[in-house]
């Protein structure tokens, strides 16, 4: 109240609804009785109301959970047990995180960006110099890159050292895997999309990599290049791989990943099985 | 893992399961402060180096500095240090699928049901040497230059053609005198004595994989071309 100035907190008491209040006195006593109930009627009313809408959140979920049964699948997602873990658990997830914001930071690259040998390179530059806030994005998309290859292969430590890829998880581990190659195939062709003189004659050289393979190389480097020369079909065919394609493959697999995370349970840290074993020896004893 | 070892991990499992923590929130928490720090890194990093944009790309020219984004480095480096020709094909496509396919089915490889890694010392030794041997071809790729200067002495008339192999980029992966990398292609230091003139220029329009055509110089200026097969072919 203190910190209210004067003016104001001579003013509060009298009016706090707009009205004069009720003063008792001669006559008055009546009227302010009638104040008073009207006072209470009020407050119960605004009571009823808070309590309504605190069970607005618990009806909603009601009225999802009738119509999909999803109740008892959330509560089992969010409320399983999880073993003993450390912070090397959190890089999968870490990962997924940076894949999300390769996605979101992609969407708002996609929308300024036109896939075509004559104006990729320009509408880049527009990205860069004009565009509200598209430095950062574009920062963001390349360096949220970098940092989705160093927690791939991070997580992909910490899966190999705990020995993680063992039974029952060895399918996830096979996923795993081809979410790491899936992701290079982003970096690859993500390079070209900026054409600039750099991220053209790299993509050259890794094309007529790809050419040098057995059997499909020559075929696989045709279609990526679209013919048998660099042309104009070229970017738009890196384009629709880097932004469809691939993207749609990753999603698909990560929701296949993530399935089996929680179907199978992350695994507890190795060295707590020597701990265990012990425990159970003394009990048994 | 046989059936018994299988069941007993199972069981083992369960007992971890049973006394760890729910999901929500104490995983969520965690998660959610990895994902922010992951958030801050990538933001932090777009705001301090940004993302540069080099001159638009020009087919038409032959000056280029093929470099791959950094987790391409080892691959990259693999074929510099593979050097014989006959065994360039392994360096391009074989070593990087054989390693793939042994990741892939690792699981089917080690069957050893022991998890800790200090207790299966092959699977950790190996993965330790893996990384070190990745790192280790990163961090020379990464250093490996992209020269465009041939520093050596050549006769007056064979100026302007060196200068058309200085831009372009024949040093990225090959070596002329003390310049230059060595691979993935063949040194260049005496091809003038191992093949002839026309061969050269054969090679230049209709090379082999990984090596760029230079039909499009020959099309675009074909002095330039006349002058960088002059130049090769005096190189003895």
């Amino acid at each position: 109240m203190k910190l209210l100035p004067g003016p104001l907190r001579r003013r509060r008491p009298a009016e706090p609804d707009g009205r004069p209040a009720a003063v008792p006195g001669d006559g008055d006593l009546r009227r302010g009785h009638d104040a008073l109930v009207r006072e209470r009627e009020k407050e119960a009313e605004r009571q009823r109301r808070r309590e309504a809408a605190l069970e607005v959140p618990i009806s909603v979920a009601g009225w999802l959970d009738e119509r999909t049964g999803l109740g008892p699948f959330m509560r089992g997602l969010l409320y399983r047990k999880v073993p003993p873990s450390n912070w090397f658990y959190t890089l999968g997830s870490a990962t997924l995180f940076a894949f999300l914001s390769q996605a979101v930071t992609g969407v708002f690259l996609a929308m300024y960006y036109r896939p075509s040998a004559t104006e990729a390179y320009t509408s880049v530059q527009h990205i860069t110099n004009d565009v509200f806030l598209g430095q950062l994005v574009r920062g963001m998309h390349k360096w949220g890159a970098t940092v989705m290859m160093v927690l791939i292969f991070l997580h992909l430590g910490r899966t190999f050292f705990f020995g993680a890829y063992k039974y029952p998880r060895e399918l996830n581990w096979i996923i795993g895997v081809v979410l790491l190659v899936l992701t290079m195939v982003m970096g690859l062709t993500g390079y070209l999309l900026p054409f600039d003189q750099r991220s053209f004659w790299a993509t050259v050289v890794a094309v007529n990599l790809n050419s040098s393979g057995p059997i499909i190389g020559p075929y696989l480097a045709d279609f990526l290049r679209g013919g048998a020369e660099f042309g104009a079909t070229t970017i738009s065919r890196f384009y629709a791989i880097h932004m469809l394609l691939v993207p749609g493959l990753m999603a698909a697999l990560i929701g296949a990943h993530l399935y089996l995370v929680v179907k199978l349970g992350v695994t507890a840290p190795p060295w707590m099985k020597a701990e265990k074993a012990r425990e159970l020896a003394k009990e048994e004893i | 893992m046989n059936a018994r070892e299988k069941e007993q991990y199972l069981r083992e499992y369960h007992v971890f399961k049973g006394q760890g923590k729910p999901f929500f929130p104490y995983t969520v928490f965690k998660d959610g402060t990895m994902a922010t720090l992951t958030l801050v890194v990538i933001i932090a990093a777009a705001i301090l180096f940004g993302a540069e944009l080099g001159p638009k790309a020009d087919p038409t020219t032959t000056t280029y500095t093929p470099r791959p984004e950094w987790y391409f480095f080892f691959l990259f480096e693999l074929l510099r240090v593979v050097k014989p020709p006959a065994l360039v094909f392994m360096a391009t496509v074989g070593i990087p699928t054989i390693c793939l396919v042994l990741l892939i089915i690792l699981p089917f490889i080690d069957r050893n049901p022991e998890r800790n890694p200090l207790k299966r010392p092959i699977a950790t030794l190996t993965g330790i040497t893996v990384i070190a041997a990745m790192a280790y071809l990163t961090i020379e790729g990464a250093i490996a230059g992209s020269p465009t200067e041939i520093e050596m002495k050549v006769a007056k008339q064979y100026e302007p053609g060196r200068a058309v192999a200085a831009s372009s980029g024949c040093l990225g992966c090959h070596k002329i005198g003390d310049n230059g990398n060595a691979g993935p292609g063949p040194p260049l230091t005496k091809v003038g004595a191992r093949l002839p003139k026309q061969a050269i220029a054969r090679t230049l329009i209709n090379p082999t994989p990984p090596m760029p055509s230079f039909s499009t110089l020959r099309q675009r200026s074909p002095k330039e071309f006349n002058e960088l097969v002059n130049f090769l072919s005096s190189l003895r």
